[in-house]
């Protein structure tokens, strides 16, 4: 069942909604992955939350010019109309008073929402007040996409990729850079708001689906999870789509092979799943091989203080260097060092003044920046560069 | 305005009340650490964690939930910090991938308990159901005395009253190392101060707090009462202390008027039905903020000093 | 130290010599640190000794780890290598003796405190969790603010301050910590001249009365006439000892490379810059 479902075999609906789902996948990984280089991933919190007024008075107004209410594109508008204040209202609140940005943004997400629980009773006593279809909101329908939605919510998902791929350029370099894009001519106050209306139109396309609470996840997780596998701006928002999109299509495909599975909570797993596997095996930042990494630099330093404390004939005290040296054979037990041990360790003497001779011309300073305690000078200079910086040391270089 | 108002009235009035200033009062420190949305993630990961709690025991009941929330909220945190070490990444995004995850996981749950028959009201747990709260076992105001009444107090009313109790006495004890802490961090870790377990104490208070008025007020308002009377408090005011005394005004102040409007403003208005309490109080608390936001003594950033 | 390279030496040594008249421990020791953010080393097996009773400036380019030498004796961050001890002890028997002056801009001003607030938090060691603010606390807090000429600004909103008159307040802060040990992170970055003579005056008074100061400094022109020491750093220790001898073309070229030029140094030799 599982593998029908991934190769969309289930039937027409529920390709339609996958296809829907990885379009939103893909949209709100890519744009929040720019909410997060700006670091304002909870943002999309408040969008999300401040949608609800919106959504309420939306429906009570189509109800009351005689329509039916829950009309979806109605009801995105009333959404993006409120939540656009909520945004205007935070940059109001951070411009014009003392109060910090998450101070700001959580306090336009709880009004917001109690003002929008407060509409959502008042619609629960009117006699239209179908409400099961608005409380979905909240939580994510829990029968899926209806075929019309799916449609309007690739369509829209495809639009904002569209965008995305317009505003690239002055996107990133805002994200990256805003001050250094200011001074290139980038208009940053437009380019954010360009961002911020993104992140509407994705929010606003979600919530019917996935609920509030989990297009913040969209837009959060894939970016993170993309951060983790790369240092460059553009690459991470294209895995940030890929990951976004790769949780949507699963996370569908696996919700409709069984009927208490709603579709919202299980994308959200799945990009979690993504993120944790991300952490443990991604090459560049993950944990693990962060870690490794920590420890070898650690043995690299101790290793190095202890060589030169040899070379010094000072005594080692630390016992971390002492069980490092003689692991190497560089030194006995107590201290003492061995043949190979006392090579290394004029060899690390001689660099080390090597280095300072660089680091004291002040020809060479560019040079001389790359110094940090343990790379030998062999990688920065030249044979011929260090026999000339070796007729200045003030000490015999040979080394036995 | 007798026996009517102790019996229907005066309980969800007092446990708003309390609700609303035990959150108010850690969320003032909250605030100045710019912490002010671990309560939006706490509020979020309590639903999981009461849902857990149901399914664990198999009934509705509160003390179960509770710890459920209190465990979920204690698990978060843990978390946050874990991904935001690991990850390397801001406290923000940290939160963010935690508490929607641990949300879907509820969600996810309830499903499943639903299809076990038994129901969990979730609405009941995102924003309370502050005016069932009332005191059928009352007679009028001398009900106060009568024992026998207030063995049918609803238990929510003790419930806030201790949380409220545990909340300040901590934070009267915990004041100067908490201002001192938040102030200059590594001043006063120089001074011995476990700055760590300081922080780490503050949430767990607004933890705490945030479970205690759940019940009541549904765990998303609980935000609004961290955030907008301690806000609104700092356009008040340069003194911490006066902060802390205005953003118990404003709670208590949000909580009566949230109240009333939410139940006698559409009569008012002409309509039948009353409206959510604890969103009217979430409501009332912004606008008050609003209020102050714009006359405000102190509500603009500190002027002379550029900090470089 | 003539010696530019350090070697990892334990501290404990020094407890075992018996001699007639035991010499006072040196105020600050620290031997063999090395600290790194990342894998990217800023503090790399540093040896320091500064004496009781002395003013030390500690010297060096941006980013050659002066603060972090700082906050690694303070153990505000944790080295990967290294001892550092004071009067002898631990920093965690030592806490008492010693004062941090940091950098304004580690702190937002916004914070709501009165002048008199912060420093009263210079008084915590005494006050405790419980015990109340009494009438002479705060005659001492006051009496450390007119040391340093900020007797007048006591309930003024700190926001309201400037730069000068924040560093002012931070010194007051340490002073009312009566400490022996005194530990500056660029006490002189962006002040008003008034606002400088002031603390260095304050300084020179701790001195006197037996006190050890140790500075980051970041004006090579005013070494010579506020510090007797000096230490300069550039990840490893260049040199160290008195200014005179220390404060030479060639330690100045080691420790700032490229980064400073021939007629510079020459002009800060030969002329004396006196504030």
């Amino acid at each position: 069942m599982i593998w029908q479902a991934l190769t969309l075999q289930l039937g027409y609906n529920a390709t339609l909604v996958a296809i829907g789902a990885t379009m939103l996948g893909i949209a709100a990984g890519v744009t929040g992955s720019f909410l997060f280089l700006r670091k304002r991933a909870l943002v999309s919190d408040a969008v999300s939350h401040a949608t609800l007024p919106g959504i309420g008075l939306a429906f009570i107004v189509m109800v009351a010019l005689g329509g039916e209410g829950r009309f979806l594109p109605g009801l995105m508008l009333g959404a993006a109309v409120s939540s656009g204040l909520g945004l205007l209202v935070i940059g109001w609140m951070i411009r014009r008073t003392r109060l910090t940005e998450d101070a700001a943004i959580g306090a336009v997400l709880s009004v917001f929402f109690g003002a929008g629980i407060v509409i959502l009773t008042v619609i629960q006593s009117m006699q239209a007040g179908r409400q099961a279809g608005l409380e979905s909101v909240l939580l994510g329908s829990t029968a899926g996409m209806l075929r019309a939605d799916a449609l309007v919510i690739a369509a829209g998902g495809a639009l904002v990729l569209l965008l995305v791929m317009l505003l690239r350029r002055p996107m990133l370099a805002v994200g990256f850079d805003p001050d250094f894009a200011a001074v290139t001519g980038t208009n940053v106050a437009r380019i954010d708001l360009a961002m911020m209306g993104l992140v509407m139109a994705v929010t606003v396309l979600g919530i019917t689906t996935v609920g509030l609470v989990l297009i913040v996840a969209l837009l959060i997780i894939p970016a993170v999870t993309a951060r983790l596998w790369t240092d460059n701006a553009l690459r991470m928002v294209g895995l940030a789509g890929l990951a976004g999109g790769l949780a949507a299509f699963v996370g569908a495909a696996v919700s409709a092979t069984a009927p208490a599975l709603p579709t919202g909570p299980i994308i959200v797993l799945a990009s979690f799943v993504l993120f944790v596997l991300s952490i443990a095996l991604a090459p560049a930042r993950g944990g693990v091989a962060l870690l490794l990494r920590q420890m070898r630099f650690r043995r690299r330093v101790h290793r190095r203080q202890g060589l030169l404390a040899l070379a010094a004939g000072q005594p080692i005290h630390e016992p971390f260097t002492l069980t490092l040296l003689a692991r190497e054979g560089m030194a006995r037990a107590d201290g003492v060092p061995t043949e190979a041990g006392r090579i290394a360790a004029a060899k690390a003497l001689l660099d080390e003044a090597r280095w300072a001779a660089l680091r004291g011309d002040p020809a060479q300073g560019l040079t001389a920046s790359r110094y940090d305690g343990l790379t030998p000078i062999e990688t920065v200079l030249t044979p011929d560069q260090i026999a000339e910086l070796d007729r200045h040391l003030p000490r015999p270089q040979a080394v036995i | 305005m007798g026996a009517e108002f102790v019996a229907l009235s005066l309980t969800p009035l007092l446990i708003g009340v309390l609700a609303a200033v035990t959150c108010a009062l850690p969320g003032n420190f909250l605030l100045l650490r710019r912490q002010a949305l671990i309560g939006d993630a706490i509020s979020h990961v309590v639903l999981p964690g009461i849902v857990a709690a149901f399914l664990l025991t198999g009934r509705v009941a509160a003390l179960p939930m509770m710890l459920g929330a209190a465990g979920a909220a204690l698990v978060s945190v843990v978390l946050i910090e874990a991904v935001r070490r690991t990850a390397r990444i801001e406290a923000g995004a940290a939160m963010g991938v935690i508490f929607t995850t641990l949300f879907a996981a509820g969600v996810l749950l309830l499903e499943q308990s639903d299809t076990s028959g038994v129901h969990l009201d979730v609405e009941h747990a995102l924003y309370g159901n502050l005016e069932s709260l009332i005191w059928l076992d009352a007679t009028g105001w001398a009900s106060l005395l009568d024992p026998v009444a207030l063995s049918g107090l609803p238990p929510e009313l003790p419930r806030m009253a201790v949380a409220l109790l545990i909340v300040a006495l901590s934070i009267a004890v915990m004041w100067r190392p908490l201002a001192i802490a938040t102030f200059d961090e590594g001043f006063a870790a120089t001074l011995g101060l476990p700055v760590r377990a300081i922080g780490l104490a503050l949430v767990m208070l607004a933890a705490l707090a945030a479970v205690a008025a759940f019940d009541a007020v549904g765990s998303i308002i609980v935000i609004a009462m961290f955030i907008c009377p301690p806000a609104a408090a700092r356009m008040m005011t340069d003194r911490l202390l006066a902060q802390a005394a205005w953003s118990v005004g404003f709670a208590i102040l949000s909580a009566v008027l949230g109240y009333v409007l939410a139940g006698y403003g559409p009569l008012w208005l002409g309509f039948a039905n009353s409206v959510s309490a604890a969103g009217m109080i979430a409501t009332v608390s912004g606008l008050i903020l609003g209020v102050t936001m714009m006359i405000g003594p102190c509500r603009r950033r500190a002027g002379g000093a550029t900090v470089h | 130290m003539a010696h530019p390279l350090s070697t990892p030496r334990s501290l404990l040594q020094t407890e075992g010599t018996v001699a007639a008249t035991p010499a006072p421990p040196p105020a600050l020791q620290v031997g063999g640190l090395t600290v790194a953010y990342g894998e990217k080393p800023v503090v790399f097996s540093v040896d320091m000794s500064v004496a009781q009773g002395t003013m030390t400036a500690i010297v060096g380019p941006n980013g050659a780890g002066k603060s972090t030498l700082l906050k690694a004796v303070l153990g505000l961050v944790k080295p990967l290598s290294g001892e550092v001890r004071l009067f002898g002890l631990p920093l965690s028997r030592a806490r008492d003796r010693v004062a941090y002056v940091p950098q304004r801009a580690s702190v937002d001003w916004d914070f709501p405190a009165r002048v008199i607030d912060v420093v009263l938090m210079g008084l915590h060691r005494e006050l405790g969790l419980l015990r109340r603010v009494r009438p002479a606390h705060l005659d001492r807090a006051r009496a450390c603010l007119a040391r340093v000429g900020m007797e007048d600004f006591a309930t003024r909103q700190i926001g309201q301050l400037s730069g000068g008159q924040q560093q002012r307040v931070f010194l007051a802060r340490a002073l009312a910590q009566s400490a022996d040990l005194y530990l500056l992170d660029e006490p002189f970055a962006g002040v008003d001249a008034a606002t400088e003579k002031a603390i260095i005056a304050v300084l020179k008074d701790l001195r006197a009365e037996g006190r050890t100061i140790v500075a980051v400094h970041h004006d090579l022109s005013t070494i010579r006439a506020y510090f007797e020491h000096m230490f300069l750093i550039n990840m490893r220790a260049i040199a160290a000892g008195p200014v005179a001898e220390v404060f030479t073309a060639a330690n100045l070229q080691r420790a700032y490379g490229g980064r400073l030029g021939e007629a510079q140094v020459a002009g800060m030799q030969a002329g004396d810059a006196t504030p």
